[in-house]
């Protein structure tokens, strides 16, 4: 039972790690290239982490350590990533805010 | 059965690969870099239960740290180096 919810669990998240592959080539823009290719991502590596505590119950803490890491530090990289492209390249932007406008 | 999950995590990693050579602009590059660790440490944490050694979680975890350090450093410098000239 507990090999069966494992293995399906990494089958998802390989899944989900190819479709932001792919999604990071097929997308036309920088931005969209973000969108595809640190969400799909995080979540399929914590899929995979799942999967594996499933399969190897003793490996449980160093997998809930990595996930932290990862759920942690993944939004903050997108983040600065996305403002350095702001910055250097500019992307549409209809809302009629801006506060970066100092920055640039 | 895992071999073939851990021959797909890394035809994902290989066409981040493609991007992260293609990429017209660095931020494009430093994105799919992001991308290649994360996937990247996945890939070792199947391959520890793969063949058995829970060393390469340790291994994954460096690598994770060194993913993130990196990318903050590159984006950083992509915005630090417009400013100076």
């Amino acid at each position: 039972m507990l090999n069966t919810i494992g293995y399906t669990s990494i089958t998802l998240g390989a899944i989900l790690l190819l479709i932001s592959a792919i999604g990071l080539i097929r997308m036309p823009d920088t931005i969209t290239r973000m969108h595809a290719g640190t969400k799909a991502s995080t979540l399929g590596s914590l899929f995979i982490f799942a999967g594996v505590a499933f399969l190897e119950p003793s490996l449980s803490f160093k997998l809930i350590l990595l996930a932290l890491f990862i759920l942690l530090t993944n939004p903050l990289s997108s983040s600065i990533l996305a403002r350095s492209t702001y910055i250097k390249h500019g992307f549409l932007n209809l809302s009629g805010m801006d506060d970066l406008k100092d920055k640039k | 059965m895992i071999e073939f999950l851990l021959f797909v995590i890394a035809l994902a990693i290989f066409l981040s690969f493609i991007r992260f050579i293609k990429g017209p602009h660095l931020t494009d590059r430093v994105v799919a870099f992001d991308t290649m660790g994360i996937i990247a440490v996945s890939f070792l944490v199947l391959l520890s239960i793969s063949i058995k050694s829970s060393l390469y979680l340790d291994i994954a975890f460096v690598f994770a740290l060194i993913g993130f350090i990196g990318t903050i450093i590159f984006a950083r410098f992509n915005v630090a180096k417009d400013r100076d000239a």
